[in-house]
């Protein structure tokens, strides 16, 4: 990507990013009182990662199936509350395998 | 000072390496996205964000304006204010302003889970330790993915494309089974994203807009639904 139109990105996101870290920490430092608000924010985070991994996971290895096959293993191990790591190596050895077996039928 | 700054390594390093798994399949997605492996890896050294990171490639290479991409980042990364207000009730003496500007800027999901459950109030040695790995493991891993993504084979890149998603489902599946309210906040933001993809007429809305429409409806109707109790905040 030509520099001219990435470091505009680059300042936008690293300073929106930064921003919302260190404002918090420094200046308003007061607690929230709106209940609301508070629940808003408490579940915003789960509603973020909802919305950008469906469908998107679906088309993150080319191929709808294989890619089905691994969200099936990672919604698993993740719903019995394995690691990060696992759930993610896990989920792409599913793919993996997947492709192997599509490739042998 | 010396001891807490070595037991902040420690505690660091279990996070690094995490990261540097998860960043590799960052930088083979930013490079694949169209941005060359210094672009790739300046995102992460200057974000530090993985959610915020992978949403902002489809914006780049779409060519979005600006104020979208200020706003999705807002958007996906408000999680963090929640997380410096919390944790700035944690820090001691040591960390004035100046500190709390720098130690912020790495106030990740992780960093912030591992110093609140300190014991006690933590002070700038412990933190800088604490950060100083993770940032570095995160930077490296989209270093190793940019440059080394291209060369690996074609089914390998395939599957590691999921694990950015697997790690996703790992953080929001667990709080999702036990809780009743955030399962019906994931469940509306799936059910808007899904609409956002398939519907016509919805299908033109940007992927940056459409994170936050689902996302903040989702939200929105969570905290109606299931306001969260006096303690929790």
């Amino acid at each position: 990507m030509k520099w001219s139109i990435f470091l505009p990105y680059l300042a936008v996101t690293a300073g929106v990013t930064y921003l919302i870290r260190m404002l918090p920490m420094t200046v308003f430092r007061k607690e929230i009182k709106s209940r609301f608000i508070r629940s808003f924010l408490a579940y915003i985070p789960y509603a973020v990662l909802g919305a950008m991994t469906f469908p998107d996971v679906l088309y993150s290895t080319g191929d709808i199936r294989t890619a089905a096959c691994g969200t099936a293993v990672a919604v698993l191990l993740a719903w019995r509350g394995r690691s990060l790591l696992t759930v993610a190596l896990a989920a792409c050895c599913a793919v993996a395998l997947a492709q192997g077996a599509i490739l042998l039928m | 000072m010396k001891a807490d700054f070595r037991r902040g390594i420690r505690h660091g390093i279990p996070i690094a390496l995490g990261y540097v798994s998860v960043s590799f399949a960052f930088g083979m997605k930013a490079v694949a996205s169209g941005l060359t492996v210094i672009q790739a890896v300046l995102i992460s050294m200057t974000n530090l964000t993985s959610a915020g990171q992978v949403a902002a490639l489809p914006l780049m290479a779409g060519g979005a304006a600006l104020t979208e991409m200020a706003l999705t980042q807002l958007t996906i990364n408000l999680r963090y204010a929640l997380m410096s207000l919390s944790l700035s009730r944690k820090l001691d003496g040591t960390m004035g302003t100046l500190q709390r500007m720098i130690f912020s800027f790495a106030n990740t999901d992780e960093i912030f889970a591992v110093a609140s459950s300190q014991p006690g109030k933590v002070g700038k040695a412990y933190l800088y330790g604490l950060i100083i790995t993770p940032w570095f493991g995160w930077s490296l891993g989209t270093l190793l993915g940019a440059a080394a993504g291209t060369l690996l084979p074609e089914f390998v890149r395939n599957a590691l494309g999921i694990a950015l998603y697997g790690m996703f489902l790992a953080i929001i599946l667990p709080p999702a089974r036990e809780q009743k309210s955030v399962r019906a906040v994931v469940l509306m933001a799936v059910a808007l994203s899904l609409c956002f993809h398939y519907v016509p007429g919805l299908k033109s809305i940007s992927s940056g807009f459409a994170i936050i429409i689902c996302a903040v409806a989702a939200a929105a109707a969570g905290a109606v639904l299931y306001p969260v109790k006096e303690e929790s905040a």
